[in-house]
C-alpha cells in the first residue's frame, strides 16, 4: 500500500515542483529523497516507487505533448541526439532518464530510515 | 541509517545529476545538458507547440501610449493596428521577440564578434575578424549620431527595443526558445545598438565581399603582372545591358577624381613580397551571388493600366528566415511587407500609395590602405612624410570556458587597422592594412525605411532614399498614380579608374577618397519610354557614366539581360505573368555559351560517353527546370573547360587565386579562337588551342557525368540539392533537397543554399493586389507547424495573396484567425 502511495506521491510532487521553471530541473531528486525518508519502505521497493513515479510522469507528459504536436519537434530532436528520428525512442529515453534519477533518489532516501 | 549503502547511493545519484546537468563532448560539438533538455517541464518538450494552438492573447503593457490590436491571419502574419506610431513599433518588437527571439539575439551576437561567448574558443577567429573589421565601431557611430541628431529615429528604435524587452521580461525560463536549450545560453536584453549591429551585418553581407576580394585581386595582380591581370579580370563586358539603358547621356560630373601621379608604377603594378606569419582563419566571405532582381512595369504594359512592382532579394536561404511579414497601420500610414527581426519598420513592401523593392548595387565601398608602422608598438604610421599617431581601441572578447581575449585595434585616420602583426590571413601576406568602409560612417538607413513606409509619391520616395548610405541599393518604385522609377543610391566613392580594386598605399594622401558622389548624380531613370525599369545587380550604367563603378567581377551580367529580354516583349501584363517571370528558369548564359562551345567540338574525336553527353547538352531546352539533365551536363562541361583554360595560369600561386568571371572566357571564345591564355604553360613543346582545351574539358566532365548518372543524380534538382539551412547548419532543423530549378544567371536565382529569400509582386490597383512569400515560416520555433510552412509552396513557385486591409475589414476576413490585444494595465 505504501509502495503504491509512494508512486503517486512522487509523481504528484515531481509535477508540482516542475511547474516552477525557476527551480532546477532536478528538484524532484530532492523531493523524492524527502518522500522516501518520510514514507519509509524497503530499498528495492523505494527505488521502483521513485523510478515508476518519475518515469511514468515524464513518459506521460512527453507522450501527451508529442501527440498534440504531431511529432514535429520530437522527430527533429531524435535526429540530433541521435535516435534515428524515432519519436518513440525519444519518449523512452526521456522516461528512462527520469526513472533512473528518480529511482536512485528514492533509493538513497530509503537507506536513511528502516521501514516500520 | 545504513551509512555505506546510503553514501554509495547518494554519490551515484549526485554523480548522475551532475553528468546530466553539464554539456558533454559530442564529437566536434557539445551535447545539450541532457537532464534539463529532456525534462518535459523544462526542456525541449516545452517547445513542441500544439498544432492547433490558439494565439489569442491579452497583453498588459504600461509603456504604451494607447491600445493596439493585432490580428493574426491563417499564415500567422500579424496585422498591427495602433493609434500611435511608437506603439506600433513597440508591438513589432514584441512580436519579433515572441516569434524570432533566438535568431535576433544570435545574429547580432555574431555581428558583434561575440560568438565565442556562446560557442567557445573554436569561433574566436570569426569574432576577431568582425571586431577588427569595425562592426561594433560602426554600430557605435550610428547610435551616437542618431541619439544626437535624430530624435524621431531614436524614439522609434527605443520603442522597438522596449517591445522586445517587454516580451523578454515575461518570458518564463521553461519557455526559452529551443536553440537556447540546445546550445545552453540565455537571452539578454535588447538595446538600440543591437538594431544598428544587425544593420551593420547587412552592410557586411552586401558590401563586405571587398574585404576578401581586394586582397585576392591584389595578390592575383602581383602574381600575373598588371597587363595579363587586366586581360583576364577585364572590366569590359561585351554583352552588358545596364540598369540605365545604354546611350543615356550623363551630365558632367561634379567631382573629377584624379589618379595620383605615380599610380601606374606605385599602385597598379606594385608588387609585395612579405612572409606570411600569424595566419588565422577568417569567416566565409559573403556569397558572391548576394544580389537580387527588381523591376516595375508601367500601366502602358499592363492589362489593368496600373503599374506592377516586383522584388526578390537573393540571399542565403536560412531558417529561421531573415524575413518576417507584417502589416503596420497607424493614423499616419499603412504598410505591409517583409521586415527584419531586429529592426523596426517594413524593409521591402508597399503602402496605400506605392510599392518599393531593393537589389544590391554591388559598388565597392570598402578599401584597404597599407601602413608602415614606426616600430612594433604600432603607435605611429608614416603618412605624408611624417609619423602620425594612432589611437587604440580595446575590444574584449569573452570566451566560453576560457580566458578573455583582448583585441588592441590600432585606429588610423583611414579606419581600423584590420591586419597587422597580431592578425593575418593567407591573403593578407604580412601586410599592415587599415580598412576604410562607408559602413563605418553614421547611418540613417533606418529612417529610409521609416519614410518609405509613409511615402505617397516619387518625391517622398526620393527624399527617403536620399538618407540611404550603405549598403548601396537599387531602389525600384511604382505609384498608384502611375509613376515608375529606379535609382541606385548609397554613399559611393568618386573613384578614378581601378581606384580601390587593389590595396592602396597608406602613406600618401593622394590616394584618399576624393569625394562621395552627390545624390543627384547617382544613376536614376523615371518613366522610360520602354515602359519598365529593372535591375539584377548588373553594372548600373555603360561606360559613358563619368565615375568608375568597380571591378566587373562585382556585377553579374546575365540575369539582367534575361529580365530585360523577357520584359521587352510583354504586353497586357498581369500579376500572374510577373509571378511566372520571377520564377522563370531560362538560361541566357547557356544560350550564348552553348553555341560558343559547340563551335570547338569535333564530335568524331570524342569518346563514346562524351559524345552521348554532348548530345544531352545539345538537346537541352535551355531551361534550368528541376528534371532537366542538360543543364547539369552543360555546367560540368563549362566548369571543366574553364578549369582547363585558367588553372595552369593560376595554379602556380602559393595562395589560392579566384578564377576570372565566366563572361571573360565566353567573350574570348566569341572573339578569337587563338586566345593566348588557352595555351597550357605546363607543356613546353606545344601550343594548346582553345579547341584542345574544350575537347579535354569535355572528356573530364564526362567522367563526372557518368558517375552522377549511375547514382541517379544527373537531374538538375538532384545535382543542385537546394537546401534552406538552419542558422546552426544542423540538418535536422533544415529543409534539404528541395525540388526546385533555377540557379546562377537565372531569374529564378535559386542555388544550393542561396536564392530568392522573399518574392513579392504588387499590382497597384485601387485595392492593392499583392502576392508574396519567403522560404520559411512566421515562427522561428522548430517545434511549430509555422516554422517552415511556406517552404514547399515557395519551391513549387507558388504565391500567397497578401491581406492588406483596414482594421474593420480585416477583423472580419475569413482568413483572420486570432486577436492579440495590447493594453495598459488598470491602475
Amino acid at each position: 500500500m505504501k509502495f503504491i502511495l509512494s508512486i503517486f506521491l512522487v509523481a504528484l510532487v515531481t509535477f508540482a515542483v516542475g511547474i516552477y521553471g525557476n527551480l532546477p530541473w532536478w528538484s524532484f531528486v530532492v523531493t523524492n529523497l524527502i518522500i522516501a525518508i518520510a514514507l519509509p519502505i524497503k530499498p528495492l521497493q523505494s527505488f521502483f516507487a521513485g523510478a515508476l513515479g518519475v518515469g511514468a510522469l515524464w513518459a506521460g507528459l512527453a507522450f501527451g505533448i508529442d501527440l498534440a504536436n504531431n511529432h514535429i519537434l520530437s522527430t527533429k530532436v531524435a535526429q540530433i541526439l541521435p535516435l534515428g528520428g524515432s519519436y518513440i525512442a525519444l519518449i523512452i529515453v526521456t522516461a528512462v532518464v527520469g526513472a533512473l534519477l528518480g529511482g536512485l533518489a528514492s533509493l538513497t532516501g530509503a537507506f536513511v530510515r528502516k521501514p516500520a | 541509517m545504513r551509512i555505506i549503502p546510503f553514501l554509495v547511493s547518494a554519490t551515484v545519484t549526485a554523480g548522475l545529476v551532475f553528468t546530466l546537468n553539464v554539456q558533454l563532448k559530442l564529437g566536434a560539438t557539445k551535447s545539450p545538458r541532457l537532464g534539463y533538455f529532456l525534462s518535459p517541464q523544462h526542456g525541449f518538450w516545452k517547445n513542441a507547440e500544439k498544432i492547433n494552438t490558439n494565439f489569442d492573447a491579452t497583453i498588459l503593457a504600461n509603456d504604451l501610449k494607447g491600445e493596439v490590436d493585432v490580428y493574426m491571419d491563417d499564415r500567422l502574419v500579424p496585422h498591427i493596428y495602433a493609434d500611435h506610431d511608437e506603439d506600433a513599433y513597440y508591438v513589432q518588437g514584441y512580436l519579433h521577440a515572441k516569434y524570432r527571439l533566438w535568431q535576433m539575439d544570435f545574429q547580432t551576437r555574431v555581428a558583434a564578434g561575440r560568438l565565442s561567448e556562446i560557442a567557445g574558443a573554436d569561433k574566436l577567429s570569426i569574432d576577431r575578424f568582425f571586431r577588427r573589421l569595425g562592426m561594433v565601431y560602426g554600430a557605435e557611430q550610428t547610435e551616437a549620431y542618431i541619439n544626437e541628431n535624430n530624435p524621431m529615429m531614436k524614439a522609434t528604435v527605443e520603442a522597438y527595443t522596449a517591445g522586445v524587452n517587454a516580451y523578454l521580461k515575461q518570458l518564463a525560463p521553461e519557455d526559452l526558445p529551443f536553440e537556447y536549450k540546445l546550445m545552453n545560453f540565455e537571452p539578454e536584453n535588447w538595446t538600440p545598438q543591437k538594431t544598428y549591429l544587425f544593420l551593420m551585418f547587412m552592410s557586411y553581407d552586401l558590401t563586405g565581399r571587398s574585404a576578401s576580394a581586394d586582397l585576392q585581386l591584389t595578390n592575383t595582380r602581383d602574381y600575373l603582372g598588371y597587363d595579363l591581370f587586366d586581360q583576364l579580370y577585364t572590366n569590359q563586358q561585351d554583352s552588358l545591358d545596364p540598369i540605365i539603358p545604354k546611350g543615356t547621356v550623363y551630365a558632367d560630373p561634379s567631382i573629377v577624381p584624379v589618379q595620383p601621379a605615380q599610380a601606374d608604377v606605385a599602385y597598379l603594378k606594385k608588387t609585395t613580397n612579405v612572409d606570411i606569419s600569424k595566419v588565422v582563419e577568417t569567416p566565409e566571405a559573403p556569397d558572391p551571388n548576394n544580389g537580387s532582381n527588381n523591376w516595375a512595369v508601367s500601366g502602358t504594359m499592363t492589362k489593368s493600366g496600373r503599374p506592377i512592382v516586383c522584388s526578390d532579394p537573393h540571399l542565403g536561404l536560412n531558417l529561421p528566415s531573415l524575413w518576417y511579414e507584417v502589416q503596420i497601420t497607424t493614423p499616419t500610414h499603412s504598410t505591409y511587407g517583409a521586415s527584419f527581426p531586429g529592426s523596426p519598420a517594413v524593409i521591402i513592401g508597399f503602402n496605400d500609395s506605392l510599392a518599393w523593392g531593393v537589389t544590391n548595387a554591388g559598388r565597392d565601398v570598402l578599401d584597404y590602405y597599407e601602413l608602415k608602422f614606426k616600430d612594433t608598438t604600432q603607435n605611429e604610421y608614416w603618412y605624408n612624410g611624417a609619423w602620425k599617431a594612432v589611437t587604440k581601441r580595446v575590444e574584449v572578447i569573452k570566451v566560453k570556458d576560457s580566458a578573455d581575449v583582448i583585441e588592441n585595434i590600432a585606429m588610423s585616420h583611414w579606419g581600423p587597422v584590420m591586419f597587422d602583426a597580431f592578425y593575418q590571413n593567407p591573403q593578407s601576406k604580412g601586410r599592415n592594412l587599415a580598412v576604410k568602409w562607408t559602413a563605418h560612417n553614421p547611418s540613417t538607413g533606418v529612417e529610409t525605411f521609416y519614410q518609405l513606409n509613409r511615402a505617397k509619391n516619387i518625391d517622398d520616395y526620393s527624399k527617403a532614399i536620399q538618407l540611404w548610405k550603405c549598403p548601396g541599393q537599387n531602389f525600384v518604385v511604382a505609384t498608384k498614380s502611375g509613376d515608375i522609377a529606379i535609382k541606385q543610391q548609397g554613399d559611393f566613392v568618386a573613384r578614378w579608374n581601378r581606384q580601390g580594386d587593389f590595396i592602396m598605399p597608406g602613406e600618401d594622401s593622394t590616394y584618399e577618397w576624393q569625394g562621395i558622389i552627390p545624390f543627384e548624380e547617382n544613376p536614376m531613370i523615371k518613366n522610360p519610354a520602354r515602359g519598365f525599369v529593372s535591375s539584377a545587380n548588373q553594372k548600373s550604367t555603360d561606360a559613358s557614366y563619368p565615375y568608375y563603378l568597380g571591378t566587373a567581377s562585382s556585377f553579374p551580367l546575365y540575369r539582367g539581360i534575361s529580365v530585360n529580354q523577357q520584359l521587352a516583349g510583354m504586353t497586357q501584363v498581369t500579376a500572374q505573368d510577373m509571378q511566372a517571370l520571377q520564377t522563370n528558369n531560362y538560361n541566357v548564359f547557356a544560350e550564348q555559351a552553348r553555341p560558343a562551345l559547340m563551335k570547338f567540338i569535333d564530335k568524331a574525336a570524342l569518346s563514346k560517353d562524351a559524345q552521348r553527353m554532348v548530345q544531352v547538352m545539345a538537346d537541352w531546352n535551355l531551361y534550368n527546370h528541376p528534371s532537366e539533365k542538360g543543364i547539369t551536363v552543360f555546367k560540368l562541361i563549362w566548369d571543366s573547360v574553364e578549369t582547363a583554360v585558367w588553372s595552369d595560369e593560376l595554379a602556380g600561386s602559393v595562395i589560392p587565386l579566384t578564377k576570372p568571371e565566366a563572361f571573360v572566357l565566353l567573350d574570348q571564345m566569341n572573339r578569337d579562337s587563338n586566345f593566348r591564355v588557352a595555351d597550357d604553360i605546363n607543356t613546353k613543346d606545344k601550343v594548346e588551342t582553345l579547341k584542345e582545351q574544350v575537347m579535354a574539358g569535355i572528356e573530364k566532365a564526362t567522367l563526372k557525368c557518368i558517375e552522377l548518372e549511375k547514382n541517379n543524380q544527373l537531374s538538375w534538382e538532384a545535382f543542385k540539392a537546394t537546401r534552406v539551412l538552419h542558422l546552426t547548419k544542423i540538418p535536422a532543423l533544415s529543409r534539404l533537397n528541395l525540388p526546385i530549378g533555377g540557379g546562377v544567371n537565372i531569374i529564378n536565382a535559386t542555388g544550393e543554399n542561396h536564392g530568392p529569400s522573399w518574392r513579392m509582386v504588387v499590382h497597384l490597383t485601387d485595392e492593392i493586389e499583392a502576392y508574396g512569400l519567403y522560404p520559411g515560416g512566421q515562427s522561428g520555433n522548430p517545434g511549430s507547424p509555422y516554422y517552415d510552412s511556406f517552404v514547399d509552396y515557395w519551391a513549387a513557385g507558388k504565391y500567397y495573396r497578401l491581406l492588406f486591409l483596414p482594421k474593420e475589414k480585416l477583423k472580419q476576413h475569413e482568413r483572420t484567425k486570432w486577436h492579440i490585444q495590447f493594453k495598459k494595465a488598470v491602475a
